[in-house]
């Protein structure tokens, strides 16, 4: 048995786009355009002038260059830009369409999931949406009717087999679809993001149906926008740019390598110099890099900024308040700026770090305000609201095997938990 | 390159392939160019799905419809009846001494059952696009399963026929038994002209647009409303170039007993019909790996 499930070298695919190749032209229109463009060379010719080339047409390489190899047994996550070329790779790995150049060698059966319930067609059974289904995912009759109670159990349509499947609700669409491609057995799977369908309880269902899949020796190959999902399944994750491959390795190192990469692209933007909402003579300078913040739950976060203060600043404290995206404070925090001696009073221009460190706040989109006032008094000096945007995306932080409560705030406390009796 | 395996990561217990692991095959994927081999053992691995996708297009056809199979025989027999008013009985077309109206019906049949599976298959591809660009099986099924979900209308057709041979107090000899050859004859050109027509009409949709024109025009350039005794020699011969001659024909005299025995006309249909099938099928697999582009 071959150690190695896939092996690609130089895959490309190249697409033309554009009114040049319109799909589905007509007959007419080819016709047309051929005597056209000859009459075009012929008077050209004639009257001397050069040959007017036509419109070169837009090429673009949806895939330029990829290689890789992937062993038997391994979970291959692969992340990318929408357009990036997840999904024509699949497309070729599946045989779906030819690649340009380069070549790919498949060991095993392959089972493509590149859409949740192809092939379903509205005027039949849920029944016979099963054995349609399964027969196109390559399923013979026999291994169907053999898994048929179980693929029915897990979509829970138990009672409506024999309704025809127009008038199932689009979860139980849903359901039945990822039933019969969870049953598929195929030595190599290779999924496209189809998970981002179905309700939560049911996208749980699926990933640990898959890594039962996965867990048996099987080669997975999933593309998912959810890092999260990336992150919790595989345990190999390949990043894709343009068409190439940019990154290969840990999840975690290459999914913090594209989010680096998404914030890498607005801090080519010059850091502003943003004047305070309350208490106009103060400026914050911040990058919109470090302004735009993306964290999976449970990361560590570090607020970066200067303070740009018309005087000095004796005994002024700087609060920071992490609010909802509607506004309400969840977490509140607060230093001097300086406790130091006076000779460094005289500064009117302050660098602040804020390292907020494993912040427990659960996964949504923050705000961060930033006030400066009296550490003596009360009332405010100068306020900067929504200085930061903070977004948290879900992932298991707890380790619980799913993503945390849906409470703002998460907390890890000493858990002493015994039978009595 | 080195590859790290995540902590939670259960390496399967046995290194071995998972149960049910046929021979190990390995596909090899690369840019073709030319003419693609037509794979008929891929095919033929594939046979359960084409009857799946028959059954599916038939059932398909029948759900919601209060007639339901008595659709396979009113367009037949409604054709007949016309024929027989205008050509038989007031133009007065010669029916090699036959009643005129099983004389044209007998003809029908094997008709009807080709021109429905070329109106099928040429929209087929195009029908089934969410599936050509979305999972791989060889795409040779989907024309094939359009041509044989008709056989299914052949049979009440039949019944009819059968019945108005009894009525007529016609004997079949023991022709019949030749019958199913003619039958296998009208399903190759059906699949081949279905082929061309599909593979291109994916490309130009026009050829969807104009096959009802292209069938109705081939019906009278077949010898359903005469007999194909009208031409003399050597042109009735080479009239066989159309392969419906040879099965309409041929229907005729395994049923009726007309004398037109599978002679010169019928090899020269049946060679028709191979030429077409060859290289509708050739056509078609060169045409196959820029369907999921061009669809």
């Amino acid at each position: 048995m071959s150690e190695i499930a896939i092996r690609a070298d130089g895959l490309a695919k190249q697409y033309r786009i554009g009114e040049r190749q319109r799909w589905g032209r007509t007959l007419r229109e080819t016709v047309a355009e051929t005597f056209h463009s000859h009459l075009r060379r012929r008077s050209a010719r004639r009257g001397g002038q050069a040959v007017a080339t036509p419109l070169a047409p837009d090429l673009v390489w949806a895939l330029d260059g990829v290689s890789l190899e992937v062993k038997r047994g391994e979970i291959l996550g692969l992340i990318g830009r929408n357009g990036a070329g997840k999904s024509t790779l699949l497309k070729i790995l599946s045989r779906i369409t030819e690649p340009t150049r380069g070549s790919a060698e498949i060991h095993g059966r392959v089972g493509s999931l590149l859409e949740v319930g192809t092939g379903f067609h509205p005027q039949l059974t849920g029944r016979e949406n099963i054995y349609l289904n399964g027969a196109i995912l390559g399923m013979s009759k026999g291994e169907i009717g053999r898994k048929f109670d179980e693929i029915v159990a897990f979509a829970d349509i138990d009672r409506f087999l024999d309704t025809p499947v127009k008038r199932y609700s689009s979860g139980m669409t849903v359901r039945l679809a990822f039933a019969v491609a969870a049953h598929m057995e195929p030595e190599i799977l290779l999924i496209d993001e189809v998970l981002a369908v179905g309700d939560f309880a049911f996208q749980r269902k699926c990933l640990g149906k898959m890594q039962d899949v996965a867990g048996h020796g099987r080669t997975v190959l999933f593309v998912s926008h959810s890092m999260g999902s990336v992150k919790a399944l595989c345990n190999r994750c390949l990043l894709l740019e343009h068409g190439k491959s940019v990154a290969d390795g840990l999840p975690a190192d290459v999914v913090a390598r594209y989010i680096d990469q998404h914030e890498l692209a607005r801090a080519e933007r010059r850091s502003r110099r943003v004047p305070a909402d309350h208490g106009k003579e103060f400026f914050m300078h911040h990058s919109d890099a470090l302004g735009d913040i993306t964290v999976f739950c449970g990361d560590p976060i570090t607020l970066q900024f200067d303070i740009e203060a018309p005087t000095s600043l004796p005994d002024v404290g700087i609060k920071i308040h992490v609010v909802s995206r509607t506004g309400d404070p969840i977490i509140g925090m607060g230093s001097l700026i300086q406790e130091e001696p006076a000779s460094a009073r005289t500064s009117r221009l302050w660098r602040v770090r804020c390292d907020m460190g494993r912040l427990p706040i659960n996964a949504g989109t923050y705000f961060v305000n930033v006030h400066l006032g009296n550490a003596r008094r009360s009332g405010r000096t100068a306020s900067f609201l929504h200085a930061f945007k903070i977004t948290v995306i879900a992932y298991d932080a707890l380790g619980w095997g799913s993503m945390v409560p849906s409470t703002p705030i998460y907390w890890t406390p000493e858990w002493d938990i015994e039978p009595l009796g | 390159m080195q590859v790290r395996v995540h902590p939670d990561y259960q390496a399967p217990t046995q290194p071995t392939a998972p149960a049910g692991t046929r021979e190990s095959m390995v596909v090899r994927i690369e840019p073709s160019t030319g003419w693609a081999p037509l794979k008929l053992r891929e095919l033929w691995q594939y046979r359960e799905l084409i009857y799946t996708f028959t059954r599916r297009d038939i059932k398909v056809r029948y759900k919601q419809t209060a007639l339901g199979a008595a659709w396979a025989i009113i367009q037949p027999f409604f054709t007949m009846v016309v024929f027989t008013l205008f050509f038989g009985k007031l133009a007065k077309i010669p029916s090699e001494g036959l009643p005129y109206s099983i004389f044209s019906y007998t003809a029908l049949i094997p008709w009807t059952f080709f021109a429905h599976g070329i109106s099928q298959s040429t929209n087929s591809l195009v029908n089934n696009s969410n599936l050509i660009s979305k999972v791989y099986f060889p795409r040779l099924v989907i024309p094939i399963a359009a041509v044989l979900g008709g056989t299914v209308d052949f049979i009440p057709a039949f019944t009819v026929l059968l019945g108005m041979m009894f009525y007529f107090g016609i004997t079949p000899s023991l022709n019949v038994l030749w019958l199913p050859l003619f039958l296998l004859l009208a399903l190759t050109t059906s699949l081949g002209v279905g082929l061309w027509l599909s593979a291109t009409n994916l490309r130009f949709r026009d050829v969807g647009h104009t096959v009802n024109f292209v069938v109705q025009f081939w019906l009278f350039a077949t010898p359903i409303a005469y007999s194909s005794s009208l031409l003399p020699q050597p042109w009735r011969t080479l009239y066989g170039i159309n392969p419906m001659v040879g099965v309409v024909e041929g229907f005729r005299w395994a049923l009726l007993g007309t004398n037109t025995a599978p002679g010169p006309i019928t090899i020269v249909s049946a060679l028709a019909a191979l030429a077409l099938l060859v290289s509708g099928a050739f056509y078609f697999r060169r045409m196959e790996r820029t369907f999921a582009d061009v669809i």
